[in-house]
């Protein structure tokens, strides 16, 4: 809420002293450098982004952990590893986990990390609502997952949670009642951050960073955040009708009172489908700045990969109805949205083109960021040419509801987010943590990964048209499932030694970074600003704002054509990058507030599930907090400039640098 | 490069170090919160866009039983919404008075503007009780369910709105309100126009058009 964000309750010259104790008594306000409690009060967002990306890939491990209990148990006929009822639960959760608790938060992640870098600036435009999106965002993801424990076990409705089947007459637990909340919160967090991603996008570039020199990465993180901005109202609208519902006997999705189970799924899709180019689009960011990089070519036609980008966030919004052809929409609607359907394919298919013709004739480097890279745009266009296929309504509804869907959206999802997102983690590694990971056991990674991915999703193709269901907990035998089904499991065992090789690279990489040449400001000879500044980024990012004067302006710092019109160094990365070594910037002040708003909303969660007591505590706790917020001065007034500070005599100056620290 | 700039280049003055010495300086030339309070209603636009069709969507659905429309008192919340519109009056009044430096008539007229909302949603309270007395509450029928979480959504809107404009009289009252930061009634002033407006589309369309 804006109210808490500046004057009237930010400080004139001579009030500071007033202000500078606890605000309510109960916090001192946090100094940098505290150890783990610096964590905790942290509004640097290079280390929110870091939050993002560990959280996230807890939660990959859980997601992955339920999507090898699926496939165990499909392993073979008559399956017995779970009870039908668990298996809902646990598809389900896998779903909702991948979604919201991986493939969102890791792209978050980099948005957090990256877009302030790429456009030159010290930070987000509000710090403290920054560690707000994390913390509300890990709050509602414990929300979710304590379902299993208090909830009487996880949502069973599928991730698109579908009426009627999300009523209580045929779920009664707790579970789709935690999903109803929890995605409420985190769609709180998203919400949040997508306002403060969008401002500092829009209004905190460096001189000279105009739109149309933005990074693709940052270009497609912005109008992931514009997609964020208006889907999540929908489905907020959705899940409050659902929970209203389900605790308050309401009437929404009610068909023996005449409600309208279609309801549910439009607002579900009108948010669901812009939710896949949520997915997408930060890891076409990623590739769009891994393929240049390795094939030292600028990206082929800029301007129309970003244009692509905002077409298909636009059309993004005109194709929901193709995942309800089966539901009886009626032939006007259907044929529609199966022509809106190919049409996206078009900006789809513009992107891959142009990353074809980036490496074309390029000098191409196999590192592992680009293996995943060029893997990411093979197995996405897979994807996409199976959603085309989608988009022919008869054949539609033939594989509705089948294995078929499953096989496509995986190889979007998956072949395409995750895997891009794998690239970008290769390549920015060393940025941010100032070593590389291993190559060696990267390349294991991705050949295993690959290979264990097509080895899973690639059958489920052939089961899915020789008929098999989606979401059914076992198949009997004889209907020639077995062998595929198999394959499958055996693919996501690959998959999982693949995971777990990454994680093996991410300790080793550390274990032996000491003993291995440093990476030095830009290892991999790139483009874009992030690299113009050490490795791993000082807390202050730039020791100057840097002056931009065309796109790829960090190449052009190092490269120019000389008098035959030759492409020749003059600059080494050396040379040429800022030395991380600049005093007296002045750096937000670190703050309890945002984790304290946080705490409070998963209890009125539990509140609205067991007691409302419960609920009326969380709420004080959360607008105590907001309020102590408001109270609390933007800068503390007592804290030192950061780590290398002396007194200025132009303190406010250089205060100012960095550059709208108003939250 | 070849690329034309998007958006004219905004000037900074930007020294020999980079340093830039204009603290206002933002890209657009707005302040981030303004434009942070301009972002977050157009998702708020989506919010509202979809409790309005799941009203129309479900308005004549009463299961046999009353409707929301059998039971509106139209010039009963016609008063209210002149009320909640001169709001919007009051509290432009409120930003003039504050930032041409005039404290106390500021305060007065953000006390109006938080008043006339009271009022609003007092109204609505009263409405909703007429209503249940009627025969529709919350849980009757698709339609009722519907009026309610929309106009319901829409006054916990504006009470939002009255706590905001509260905390800008408290603050006034310590002193804390001055020419200098004017803004940030006016991006509370923001929010109230955008809460006003939608009502002025939930009137007309929930109250005005009638059920066929």
């Amino acid at each position: 809420m804006a109210i808490t964000e500046q004057p009237p309750l930010e400080l004139g010259p001579g009030d500071a002293v007033r202000y500078a104790e606890k605000p309510l008594g109960v916090f001192t306000r946090p100094q940098q450098g505290r150890g783990w409690r610096d964590w905790l009060s942290t509004v640097d967002h290079k280390r929110i982004g870091i939050l993002y990306g560990a959280s996230a890939m807890f939660f990959f491990l859980v997601g992955g952990i339920e999507a090898l209990l699926i496939r165990l148990q499909l392993a073979a006929p008559e399956g017995s590893v779970l009870s039908a009822d668990v298996y809902n639960q646990v598809y389900t959760m896998h779903g909702v986990t991948m979604v919201f608790l991986f493939i969102m938060p890791l792209a978050a992640a980099f948005a957090n990390y990256f877009i302030p870098l790429q456009i030159g600036a010290r930070d987000v435009a509000f710090p403290r609502l920054n560690a707000l999106s994390f913390w509300i965002w890990l709050s509602g993801a414990i929300f979710l997952n304590t379902s299993w424990i208090v909830g009487g076990g996880g949502a069973d409705c599928g991730w698109f949670c579908y009426s009627t089947n999300s009523g209580v007459a045929f779920s009664p637990s707790h579970g789709v009642d935690f999903y109803a909340i929890g995605l409420q919160i985190l769609g709180i967090a998203s919400l949040v951050s997508s306002v403060n991603l969008i401002v500092t996008c829009l209004n905190m570039r460096a001189p000279g960073m105009t739109l149309m020199r933005m990074p693709v990465l940052t270009w497609m993180l912005l109008i992931t955040q514009f997609l964020l901005l208006f889907a999540l109202p929908v489905i907020t609208v959705a899940l409050f009708l659902l929970m209203f519902d389900r605790l308050f006997d309401a009437q929404f999705f009610n068909p023996d009172a005449g409600a309208d189970p279609l309801l549910w799924q439009h607002l579900f899709w009108i948010f669901g489908h812009p939710e896949v180019y949520i997915i997408i689009l930060p890891a076409f960011g990623v590739v769009s700045e891994i393929i240049p990089t390795f094939s030292r070519k600028p990206l082929f036609g800029y301007e129309f990969m970003v244009f692509s980008g905002i077409a298909i966030g636009f059309m993004g919004w005109g194709v929901w109805a193709h995942h309800m052809f089966v539901s009886g929409i009626g032939p006007i609607s259907v044929a529609a949205f199966s022509l809106s359907t190919m049409f996206i394919a078009v900006p789809t298919g513009v992107k891959v083109l142009n990353w074809l013709a980036t490496m074309w004739g390029g000098k191409l480097r196999f590192t592992v960021a680009m293996k995943f890279a060029v893997a990411t745009v093979a197995m996405f266009t897979i994807g996409g040419l199976s959603g085309v296929t989608h988009s022919v309504a008869p054949a539609d509804t033939q594989q509705t509801d089948t294995y078929y869907i499953v096989a496509h959206f995986h190889y979007v999802i998956f072949g395409g987010g995750v895997l891009g997102l794998f690239a970008g983690m290769y390549f920015w590694w060393p940025k941010i943590w100032g070593h590389f990971l291993n190559e060696r056991i990267g390349n294991w990674h991705f050949w295993i990964m690959l290979v264990g991915f097509n080895l899973t999703f690639g059958p489920m193709h052939i089961l899915g048209l020789q008929g098999m269901s989606r979401r059914i907990d076992t198949y009997a035998r004889g209907y020639g499932f077995e062998f595929w089904n198999m394959a499958a499991t055996v693919g996501s065992l690959l998959i999982a030694v693949a995971v777990l090789l990454f994680i093996w690279n991410v300790v080793k990489s550390k274990r032996d970074a000491p003993h291995l040449p440093l990476p030095g400001p830009d290892p991999w000879d790139s483009r874009s600003l992030e690299w113009s500044i050490p490795s791993p980024v000082p807390v202050h990012n730039f020791d100057t704002v840097p002056q931009v004067h065309s796109r790829d302006d960090w190449w052009h710092t190092k490269y120019a054509e000389n008098d035959e019109g030759k492409v020749v160094r003059v600059a080494t990365a050396e040379e040429a990058a800022q030395t991380g070594e600049a005093t007296g910037v002045h750096l937000p002040s670190p703050s309890f507030w945002p984790l304290a708003v946080a705490v409070g909303l998963p209890l009125i969660g539990y509140g609205l599930i067991f007691s409302l007591w419960l609920a009326l505590i969380g709420a004080l706790v959360t607008i105590a907090s907001l309020y102590s917020w408001a109270m609390e001065p933007v800068d503390d007034p007592d804290a030192t400039h950061d780590h290398h500070d002396e007194d200025h005599e132009d303190d406010k100056n250089e205060d100012d640098q960095a550059g709208g620290h108003d939250s | 490069m070849s690329a034309e700039p998007l958006m004219a280049e905004v000037d900074h003055a930007v020294d020999a170090d980079g340093h830039d010495h204009d603290p206002h300086a933002t890209t657009t030339g707005l302040s981030h919160t303004k434009l942070a309070m301009w972002v977050f209603l157009g998702s708020e636009c989506l919010l509202f866009g979809g409790l309005i069709s799941t009203y129309l969507l479900y308005k004549t659905r009463g299961n046999g039983r009353t409707l929301p429309t059998d039971v509106f008192d139209i010039p009963f919340t016609s008063v209210s919404s002149f009320v909640l519109l001169m709001s919007s009056l009051t509290m432009v009044l409120a930003l003039s008075a504050v930032s041409r430096g005039e404290p106390e008539a500021g305060r007065t007229w953000l006390l109006a503007t938080a008043l006339l909302g009271g009022v609003f949603v007092g109204g609505q309270v009263y409405e909703f009780t007429a209503f249940v007395r009627e025969g529709v509450a919350f849980t009757t029928n698709p339609a009722s369910s519907a009026f309610f979480t929309l106009t319901g959504f829409h006054g916990v809107h504006v009470s939002l709105g009255i706590v905001m404009l509260m905390s800008l009289f408290v603050a006034s009252l310590k002193g804390k309100l001055t020419q200098r930061n004017s803004e940030t009634v006016e991006i509370v002033g923001l929010y109230w126009h955008f809460v006003d407006i939608v009502w002025i589309f939930i009137f007309t369309v929930i109250y005005l058009i009638p059920a066929d």
